[in-house]
């Protein structure tokens, strides 16, 4: 092994970061029960129309996703392919570090 | 007391007074949801060529930058994949606010820190490109503008304050703080955007980003602080795994 243990407190650290970053994700859900979570671009079409109620937009998406369903596929696709190469890459270094390099 | 525990303890406030505040927030009926990418058509033609002649020099000498690095420093190439994965990962994620609505971070604090601002230019705008075509987020007309805000300004925030604090603070509250602000300075940008394109008939530009800049403050505090823990603990990971790559980048390894 070439790497340096990693200490107990370094560990708890890092349990740490990961459950506040949970925390901050998952209590919105419980703090607002009746909200759908709405993201989207919708909104903020909805501020434009309010101070420029006559702006037509001038280009629409070459492309859209027929529905909320394939746009989360493709969402999910996204994500996926950037996880991906991220455990590929760790995957990687732990394989060669394993190996004495 | 170590400065580690300090540490964890005035992020476990934060936390606490930022679900205090988004609560009142949302008592106070100021929630509503909110884009992050300008949307397709949504700039007139004279603005989206502006921010598309403002991207432009960052993205020709970025492309040049990336050139000269994978020329130069072959070991690098799968970090910079790795800088792009992430923003690929962050810019999907759409989380929940304590506002009621969601948005998602960028992810750009990590490609500005490792390479610096130009590099992640175009790695920002590839992630911008992959979203206006596959999904409809954001758009090609406004491609200029979604990348000044999210691949250039924000990585130059990330950047500067990286290279401002990384003597005088932990490495780890660097990097937070350099990826923090990235998130946040990218949504300042876009209401400006969008104030410029639309200012208020009667309180002009300022009361226009005013109105842009609510819709989306208290949403994207949160999001920035996740943005700016989850970029610590991909650096934690690369210091360890990947020492030689960090050094080969002038950065300190583990």
């Amino acid at each position: 092994m070439s790497a340096a243990p990693i200490s107990s407190s370094r560990r708890g650290l890092t349990v740490l970061l990961v459950a506040i970053v949970v925390v901050l994700a998952v209590a919105p859900l419980f703090l607002h029960r009746d909200s759908e979570f709405g993201g989207a671009d919708g909104a903020a079409e909805g501020a434009i129309a309010e101070i420029a109620p006559d702006y037509q937009p001038w280009f629409s998406p070459v492309w859209e996703p027929p529905g909320g369903e394939t746009e989360s596929l493709l969402f999910a696709l996204q994500a996926a392919l950037g996880a991906g190469f991220i455990g590929y890459f760790f995957g990687l270094k732990r394989g060669a570090r394993q190996s004495g390099r | 007391m170590s400065r580690k525990v300090i540490g964890s303890r005035v992020i476990l406030c934060l936390a606490a007074l930022l679900l205090a505040g988004g609560r009142v927030a949302w008592a106070a009926g100021s929630a509503a949801p909110q884009a992050m990418h300008i949307m397709e058509g949504f700039l007139p033609p004279a603005w989206a060529a502006f921010w598309f002649a403002v991207a432009l020099p960052f993205w020709v000498l970025g492309f040049r930058r990336i050139r000269r690095l994978v020329a130069e420093k072959p070991e690098t190439r799968l970090l910079l994949g790795l800088a792009g994965a992430f923003t690929f990962v962050l810019s999907a994620l759409k989380l929940p606010s304590v506002t009621g609505s969601s948005s998602h971070p960028t992810g750009t604090g990590l490609g500005a820190i490792l390479f610096g601002p130009l590099e992640m230019s175009i790695l920002g705008t590839i992630a911008l490109i992959f979203q206006a075509l596959l999904i409809a987020h954001g758009g090609l007309t406004t491609l200029g503008a979604n990348a000044t805000s999210m691949a250039i300004v924000g990585p130059l925030v990330a950047f500067g304050v990286w290279r401002g604090l990384r003597d005088r603070l932990p490495q780890g509250w660097a990097v937070f703080l350099a990826a923090a602000l990235a998130d946040l300075i990218t949504y300042v940008v876009t209401s400006a955007q969008l104030a410029l394109a639309y200012p208020d008939p009667t309180g002009g530009f300022v009361a226009a980003f005013a109105k842009f800049g609510a819709i989306f403050a208290v949403t994207q505090v949160p999001l920035a602080i996740s943005e700016g823990i989850l970029t610590v603990l991909i650096f934690n990971a690369l210091r360890s795994s990947a020492p030689a790559e960090l050094q080969a980048l002038g950065l300190k390894g583990a």
